[in-house]
This record gives C-alpha cells, sequence and structure tokens, in this order.
C-alpha cells in the first residue's frame, strides 16, 4: 500500500460524490426522517430516549452498506476495476480509498444524525453527547466498511442489493433489539456475540442508560476491530486477476 | 529469456473457462516498436489474450512474458498501457478528473493530461463529464488515460469502435507516430481494413492463432487480396484440413 494512491483514490470517489448531489442528500436526509418518524410516532413517551441512540447507529449501517457495495460493483461492471488492477495501484489502496471516502461522508451523515435527533427531535441522552457521536460515526464507517468486504461476492446489481439483507438482516435479529440477549436460545446468543451489529447496539444502549465512555470503551474497540478486520478482508477477497 | 527483440512472448497460453476453452494453446509474438493487429470475430479470444498481457487474467496453462517479465509482474503496471473493449473511465467524473486520478496512480505530471487530451484530440472537451460525451468521444478518453505516463507497450482492446472514419484514421495515425517513437502497439480490431495499417497481423479464431504474418505474406499465402478474404481461405483451408 502506498498513502499517495490511497488518497488519489479517496480523493476520486470524493469527487464522484460531490457531482452526484442527489445521493448526498440522500445519504444525510434519509436517516434524519426516519428518526423523526420514531420521534413523532412515540412523542409524549420515553420510547426515543430510550432507544434513540441506538436507531442513530442502526439507519447509517444500513444506509452506507447499500452505497458504498453499489459504488464498487459499478468499478467492477464499468471494467474501471480492471484497468485500476493493470496499473500499480494496490488492492489494499483501493478498498482503503474507498473507506476513506465514504468514511467521511459517514462522519457528516452521523454528525447531523444526531444533532438533528437531539436538537430538533429533543432526544434527551443520558450519557455523554460526544460518545454517541462516536458510536454513530463508527457504525456508519462500520455500514461502508462490511459493504466493502461483501461487495466482493457480488457478480450482478441483484446480487448486491441482496446482500443488504443477507448481511445485515440476521446481524438485526439478534443484536439484542428484537429480544434481550440474555433471554435468547444459548446458540442464537452466541452467534450474536460474532456480528458487529450486537455490540454497536451494546455500546449505544450504554450510553442511552447513561454509562460513561469507560464502561462501554471495550464495546466501542471491538467495533473499531471490525472496521479494520473488514476493510482487510475486503481487499483479500480482491482479485487481480479474474477468470 | 527469449528474443530481445519481442516485446510480449506467449507459449501454448491456455485459458479454461469452465467447459468452454477461450484460449487453446495460443503460441504470440510481438516484436517491438511495431504494431500488431490482433484480428478475429468477437468470441475469438482477443479480449482473453489482452487480458493475459495486462494480468488480469487467470490462465490455465502456458507462459507468457511481456518486456522481459512474466505477465502480471508488478513492475510491468507502470509501463503497459490499457484499454478495455468497453471506456474504462469514470461516467460521473470530468475528462481532466478522469485523466488526473489516472496520472495520480501512475505518478505522470499534470502536464502529461495536455498531451495525452490533445493526442486524441479531445483538449477541447476537458471539462465535461464523461458521461454526457458520445460513445467514440469516452472511448478516445479512455484512450488518453492508456497514453499517460510512458508506456512501452500499448494493449488497446477495439481502440476505433463505433468512430466515424476520420477518426478512426486519425487514431491510426496516432498510432503510427507511437510506434515511430518506439512505443510497440498490440491493437484487436475486428475491422479488415484496418489490417492495412499494422505491421504484423494475428489472426484469432475459436482460441486457436490461425495465422501470424504480414499482411502481404498472408495475402501471398492465400492468393487474396485483402485481410477479410485471406481469413476466409485461411478457416476454409483448416477445415480442409480437419476432414
Amino acid at each position: 500500500m502506498t498513502p499517495r494512491l490511497t488518497l488519489a483514490t479517496a480523493s476520486r470517489v470524493l469527487t464522484q460524490l460531490r457531482h452526484d448531489h442527489r445521493t448526498i442528500a440522500l445519504i444525510i436526509v434519509l436517516p434524519c426522517v426516519v428518526l423523526g418518524l420514531i420521534a413523532w410516532l412515540f412523542d409524549g413517551t420515553p420510547v426515543l430516549n430510550q432507544f434513540g441512540p441506538v436507531y442513530v447507529g442502526i439507519f447509517p449501517v444500513v444506509v452506507m452498506f447499500l452505497v458504498t457495495s453499489v459504488a464498487t460493483l459499478r468499478e467492477r461492471t464499468s471494467g474501471t476495476l480492471e484497468r485500476l488492477m493493470s496499473l500499480p495501484l494496490g488492492k489494499g489502496d483501493f478498498v482503503t480509498g474507498y473507506a476513506l471516502a465514504f468514511g467521511l461522508l459517514a462522519i457528516v451523515q452521523a454528525l447531523v444524525l444526531v444533532a438533528f435527533t437531539v436538537w430538533v427531535c429533543g432526544m434527551d441522552v443520558a450519557g455523554e453527547l460526544w460518545v454517541l457521536v462516536l458510536c454513530a460515526v463508527l457504525s456508519a464507517i462500520l455500514g461502508s466498511a462490511l459493504g466493502l468486504a461483501a461487495s466482493a461476492l457480488a457478480r450482478t446489481e441483484f446480487q448486491a442489493v441482496q446482500l443488504m439483507p443477507a448481511t445485515l438482516f440476521p446481524q438485526l435479529i439478534l443484536c439484542g433489539l428484537a429480544m434481550p440477549r440474555a433471554q435468547m436460545p444459548e446458540v442464537l446468543e452466541a452467534l450474536s456475540r460474532v456480528f458487529p451489529l450486537t455490540y454497536v447496539v451494546d455500546a449505544l444502549g450504554g450510553v442511552a442508560r447513561g454509562l460513561a465512555f469507560t464502561d462501554i470503551a471495550s464495546e466501542v474497540g471491538l467495533v473499531a476491530l471490525f472496521i479494520v478486520a473488514a476493510v482487510l478482508g475486503g481487499s483479500l477477497t480482491l482479485r487481480r486477476r479474474t477468470p | 529469456m527469449g528474443n530481445k527483440g519481442n516485446v510480449v512472448e506467449a507459449r501454448g497460453l491456455t485459458v479454461v473457462r469452465g467447459t468452454t476453452t477461450a484460449l487453446g494453446g495460443v503460441d504470440l509474438d510481438v516484436p517491438s516498436h511495431q504494431i500488431v493487429g490482433l484480428l478475429g470475430p468477437s468470441g475469438s479470444g482477443k479480449t482473453t489474450l489482452m487480458r493475459s498481457i495486462v494480468g488480469v487474467q487467470r490462465t490455465t496453462a502456458g507462459s507468457m512474458t511481456v518486456l522481459g517479465r512474466p505477465a502480471g509482474h508488478p513492475e510491468l503496471r507502470r509501463v503497459v498501457g490499457y484499454t478495455t473493449q468497453a471506456a474504462s473511465v469514470y461516467a460521473d467524473l470530468t475528462v481532466t478528473e478522469n485523466l488526473r486520478y489516472f496520472a495520480a496512480l501512475l505518478g505522470a505530471h499534470a502536464s502529461d493530461i495536455e498531451r495525452a487530451l490533445v493526442a486524441v484530440d479531445m483538449a477541447g472537451l476537458a471539462g465535461r463529464t464523461v458521461g454526457t460525451l458520445s460513445g467514440g468521444e469516452r472511448s478516445r478518453v479512455s484512450l488518453a488515460a492508456a497514453l499517460l505516463g510512458d508506456p512501452q507497450l500499448l494493449v488497446l482492446d477495439e481502440p476505433t469502435v463505433g468512430l466515424d472514419p476520420v477518426l478512426r484514421r486519425d487514431l491510426w495515425d496516432l498510432f503510427a507516430r507511437l510506434r515511430n517513437d518506439g512505443v510497440s502497439l498490440l491493437v484487436s480490431s475486428h475491422v479488415m481494413d484496418e489490417a492495412a495499417r499494422c505491421d504484423r497481423l494475428v489472426l484469432l479464431r475459436e482460441g486457436q492463432v490461425l495465422a501470424d504474418a504480414t499482411l502481404p505474406e498472408l495475402l501471398e499465402r492465400t492468393g487474396t487480396s485483402e485481410a477479410g478474404e485471406a481469413f476466409l481461405a485461411l478457416i476454409e483451408a483448416r477445415g480442409e484440413e480437419g476432414r
């Protein structure tokens, strides 16, 4: 890997995004609309304060997963990936470049979303606000990284779109939102421990209950490790030579 | 390591995809400082052969040397320019933004972008978004990207497809100038009248090399007056042999 090539790739991806105002608007606005609907639906109840922080982490994962996996698939089908693989660009440069560009977008998305839910929807965060922002940013980056890793498996647009439910739905069901993990059948509880979303929900649930950063630091650390692993996995599954 | 006069040497190159044989033991020599035309119908293995040269094709058997190194060697990525059949450039970036990225990957100077654009007669459209260009203009942007840096070998997959006759002539003039400047070129085409602009011809059909000769040699051998007829005569002669 060469930092110069990684940064050139990240800046190229950001330039592409800059040309696509509608996508940027969707990425930034969509999670706010969803959170706004939840706030409105449960107006006058403590639901937003209890679960809002968790949702702040979950929607960006879904949005960023989709955007990233489609973007990398586009490189594959347009032939640009093939050209890049014939050029002096490392596979790690390619994947990390994408992760950096979408990570930056994820940061903006998370900041806007937290600001909107706290100041517009009136969510009362029991824990510290900066921890909520950190967790939201990490979960959005996690969505990007998982999208990058998964897109290596997709050969067509249809497959790429299916990868989102295939990768994220089992995690959403087992992450502790549908049922507290302590009450799950043992096998499913064990399975939930290998899913990154579980730790996102644990950390954000902690923020909602008013835990300090030190109490959820291990969960946050695990999410960061999952991000690194997904980026590494994405570079390893990328093939310079194809059949 | 083989003849120093050849920039590409393939021996018994075989590519099998599932049950189909894309290349069945191809021997190929591309002499340096020449334009070698790779002619054959669609599906004959031209693209697979070119992909093998630039190191993005998984091969089944045989050997291939490019500029004295095994095909796909990292050192080659800087000195072998490649265009895929579809224009492999980013449709959502401008012409200049595209070339700026590819120049960054090659470590080429910004001034190189202007030179490449002038070479393909696209300097006037430098600020246009590639997605708004015609197919022919897009493929010239793709070609300009392959000219960046200091390529010693250009592997061009159907670079003149869909271009009007004047542009096609201009591009072949450009190829001749590049050859005179010391670049070696392998150019695929299914338009037989382009054979006259090549120093050497390789006729490919069903993954086999039918002929590897200069145009005059080919015409003399088959007793024909143009490349298309010669191709037909070779196919028929081979059919007789098989009977």
